[in-house]
């Protein structure tokens, strides 16, 4: 490019500088789009249901017999936000621990994942939730309850985990 | 002073010694289990293995050497463990050829075969030996498909200590750590082969007051603490260096906390003192740090708008009384620092020699391992700046007080319990300006009460019964250390925001005892000497102390404390051995 010619101005054609037939190759490309398939959708309305492999919200799956998490806090390691707090509890089950206290902050989630994969016990995933607002801060920091779905919630996801990455 | 090689590196040693302690004391960590320091050798875990040789003699008797003029070593076919061979002057150690990581390798895969996947809920996670050298020494692949042997899970050994026999992998620590140094033979290898667990005996009880050191000595985590069983993982705690105030033998100790708050103490290896281990008592009695803390400063129950307000309040009631109306009672539970400050406010400011203190003695409480009766940790320091104080007679004072020749008591020692014969005489007395950590009988009654620091948030110097000065520094964060303290503070504290749950919010206003004297005694119209920090007052002290010349917190921190009287040249430094070492 001629280094002369520094600005979008002094750069552009005589034709381009007219605009008028710019302004037509737009309405033109408008029109013809019209005619297409629509990509966009009334949301809230239509909502889009996400696949297997969506990130969404991250959840504790909760089976028949409570939930899975054995409170080893490996995801609170793990998450690069610091959003994880976990607080262990001793029960008489096999497994010994449950999470006595398990929050996640919402607002310092960045949904990378990184707790669904660290997780030994594939009891923490990443659900198809997208859709998360809330009218206090205080409120955005989710509690065991809010936390635990049904695993048959999260089957899609599940079924994705044990295709692609725990194999 | 005898020489041995090890991988190239020629290492001195003295005496009659094993090739493991030659090779730790000369810096060179060996991985091994079974060997502890302290503990007799029982050479069963074979992790420490090494080639081992001595030069090659010609037929002559001369030393063979190669054309290089290099020696010729003839190493035993056969690896030997480095904690059960002796070092004879002379020999020649490999600890990294091909063989050797080959069997390491091997001795890991053995003892994985029967280790349950426990890691997740294993307290012993992030400061496990197995799992450190798993990473280290081994290929990670297991070659054995069969189930694993089933063995006994949470067995309770005491009310302290909790035993699971799947983790366990049989190095017999436990087992030497009662019988030698507790003194209770209680514990014993029951079965064989893959089967051996440690059992203790039927009708036995293993209640040693030093039963707690097999936890941390464990190299993994089959030995838990019922009192910390699942409070936190390792990685989100800070660990920080502190000294035990629980008697005057001042063990040295690492505090583990976490939001704050203190979750665990365990020792820390000093040779000159505690050596490797401690006592129960002091490794639980932390509860007082935690609960019902005076977080900020009282006047006759009243919290104060800001701490100055209590100095000018302090200060206003001292000059209402004549000096000897004034009785002030040191405390041999404070620092040196804090001491010295309260000697110059009494004898200086005041111009008193009205000094007492509270004796701590506990006939029931020494034996001749560690614990020692006198249950204050400086008892010594204070009487290094207060020579001619006299314990206090509680009697005497409680009619001093009633006849009015006592009206203000000035009370320095702060962990004064709500049964100490001292509450009922300060309701008589007609002033009471006490420094309280903990929310108690005296706290509401004074007239003024100072939130004091506990010995886990302030720094100073603490002398114990043999003589030895040690430092002290915080390892619990408040507002007038935060500055210091904060990045010694664990993961989570030290990013956390206000909007956390977490974090440092909260921090309490407990001040160190010295620096609420030094502000008490600049009100009353001091010498003017400010002073920024604890070593200021140490630097001052040491000045015009003769038996604490030329002793800084720098070389303190150096030697792991000096002994008094003893010169610098005298002490030794010893490498720290840290049972959970990253090795
Ligand atoms: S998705 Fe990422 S940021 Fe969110 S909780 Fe999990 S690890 Fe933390
Ligand atoms: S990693 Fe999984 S099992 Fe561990 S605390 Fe998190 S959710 Fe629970
Ligand atoms: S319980 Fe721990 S210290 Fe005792 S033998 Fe087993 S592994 Fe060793
Ligand atoms: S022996 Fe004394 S100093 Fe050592 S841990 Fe026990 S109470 Fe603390
Ligand atoms: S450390 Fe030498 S055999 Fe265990």
């Amino acid at each position: 490019m001629n280094n002369r010619k520094n600005t979008e101005v002094e750069r552009m054609s005589l034709a381009e500088k007219a605009y008028l037939p710019e302004i037509a190759r737009g309405l033109g490309l408008t029109l013809r789009r019209l005619f297409r398939p629509k990509m966009t959708r009334q949301y809230p309305e239509e909502r889009w249901q996400p696949l297997g492999s969506y990130r969404g919200r991250p959840v504790l799956v909760k089976d028949s017999d409570g939930e899975r998490c054995v409170a080893c806090g490996l995801c609170a390691r793990v998450c690069p936000a610091l959003a994880i707090e976990v607080q262990a509890g001793e029960t008489d089950k096999t497994k010994e621990r449950y999470p006595a206290k398990f929050e996640i902050n919402m607002l310092r989630c960045i949904y990378c994942g990184f707790c669904e994969e660290a997780c030994p016990e594939e009891a923490i995933v990443m659900s198809p939730n997208y859709v998360f607002t809330t009218r206090s801060r205080n409120k955005a920091i989710l509690d065991k309850e809010a936390l635990l779905t049904p695993a048959e919630e999260l089957k899609e996801r599940l079924e994705f985990l044990k295709q692609f990455k725990n194999q | 002073m005898a020489e041995i090689v090890i991988d190239g590196k020629k290492c001195t040693f003295e005496g009659n010694k094993t090739i493991i302690e030659v090779a730790f004391e000369n810096g060179i960590d060996l991985p091994h289990f079974c060997w502890h320091p302290e503990l007799s050798v029982a050479g069963n875990c074979r992790m420490c293995l090494i080639e081992m040789g001595n030069q090659k003699k010609n037929p002559d008797g001369t030393l063979a050497v190669d054309e290089n003029g290099n020696p010729v070593i003839a190493y035993m076919p056969k690896l030997q463990i480095a904690c059960g061979s002796k070092a004879t002057p002379g020999l020649y150690v490999r600890t990294n050829t091909p063989q050797v990581i080959k069997a390491r390798e091997a001795v890991m895969e053995f003892l994985l075969i029967n280790h349950p996947l426990d890691c997740p809920i294993c307290d012993e996670a992030g400061q496990c030996k197995l799992q450190n050298y798993t990473f280290k020494y081994s290929t990670g692949e297991c070659r054995f498909t069969e189930n694993k042997n089933p063995k006994p899970k949470r067995v309770s050994w005491s009310d302290k200590i909790m035993y699971d026999a799947q983790r366990c992998i049989s190095c017999s620590r436990c087992i030497r750590f009662a019988k030698e140094f507790a003194d209770q033979p209680v514990l014993s290898f029951i079965n064989r082969g893959d089967r051996v667990y440690v059992k203790m005996a039927t009708d036995c009880k293993f209640d040693s007051p030093y039963s707690m050191n097999i936890i941390d000595s464990c190299p993994v985590g089959a030995l838990t603490s019922k009192d910390f069983r699942f409070k936190s993982r390792v990685w989100d705690m800070a660990f920080n260096d502190s000294v035990c105030a629980g008697c005057s033998r001042g063990c040295n100790i690492k505090i583990g906390t976490r939001n704050n708050k203190i979750l665990r103490i365990e020792p820390r290896n000093n040779m000159n003192i505690n050596r490797y281990w401690m006592c129960d008592e002091g490794r639980l009695n932390y509860s007082l740090q935690n609960e019902n803390r005076l977080a900020d400063s009282k006047c006759k129950n009243v919290q104060v708008e800001k701490f100055d307000d209590a100095v000018a309040k302090a200060v206003q009631l001292l000059k209402n009384y004549k000096a000897k109306d004034i009785l002030f009672i040191a405390s041999p539970k404070a620092t040196i620092e804090s001491n010295y400050m309260l000697a110059k406010l009494a004898q200086k400011s005041i111009k008193t020699q009205n000094i007492v203190y509270i004796d701590y003695t506990d006939k029931n409480f020494g034996d001749e391992k560690l614990r020692t009766n006198d249950r204050a940790a400086n008892t010594n320091g204070m009487k290094i700046v207060l020579p001619n104080i006299k314990p206090l007679d509680f009697d005497d004072l409680k009619t001093k007080v009633q006849k009015k020749e006592i009206k203000l008591l000035y009370i320095l020692d702060s962990t004064l319990s709500n049964d100490s014969p001292i509450n009922e005489i300060a309701e008589n007395a007609e002033c009471v300006i006490a420094h309280c950590e903990n929310e108690s009988q005296l706290s509401k009654i004074a007239d003024v009460a100072f939130a004091s620091a506990s010995c886990y948030e302030e720094e100073g110097t603490l002398v114990n019964e043999a003589k030895r000065i040690q430092h002290l520094t915080p390892a619990i964060a408040n507002r007038e250390n935060i500055r210091t303290m904060g990045m010694k503070l664990g993961r989570f504290e030290q990013f956390g925001t206000e909007d956390d749950k977490w974090g440092r919010s909260n921090l309490s206003d407990n001040r160190s005892d010295w620096r609420i004297l030094a502000n008490i005694a600049s009100g009353l119209g001091s010498d003017g000497k400010k002073y920024l920090n604890a070593e200021d007052v140490f630097t001052e002290i040491a000045e015009i102390n003769p038996q604490l010349n030329n002793i800084s917190y720098q070389i303190l921190d150096e030697y792991q404390g000096l002994t008094l009287g003893n010169r610098i040249e005298n002490e030794k430094k010893y490498r720290i051995y840290k049972s959970n070492n990253v090795n």
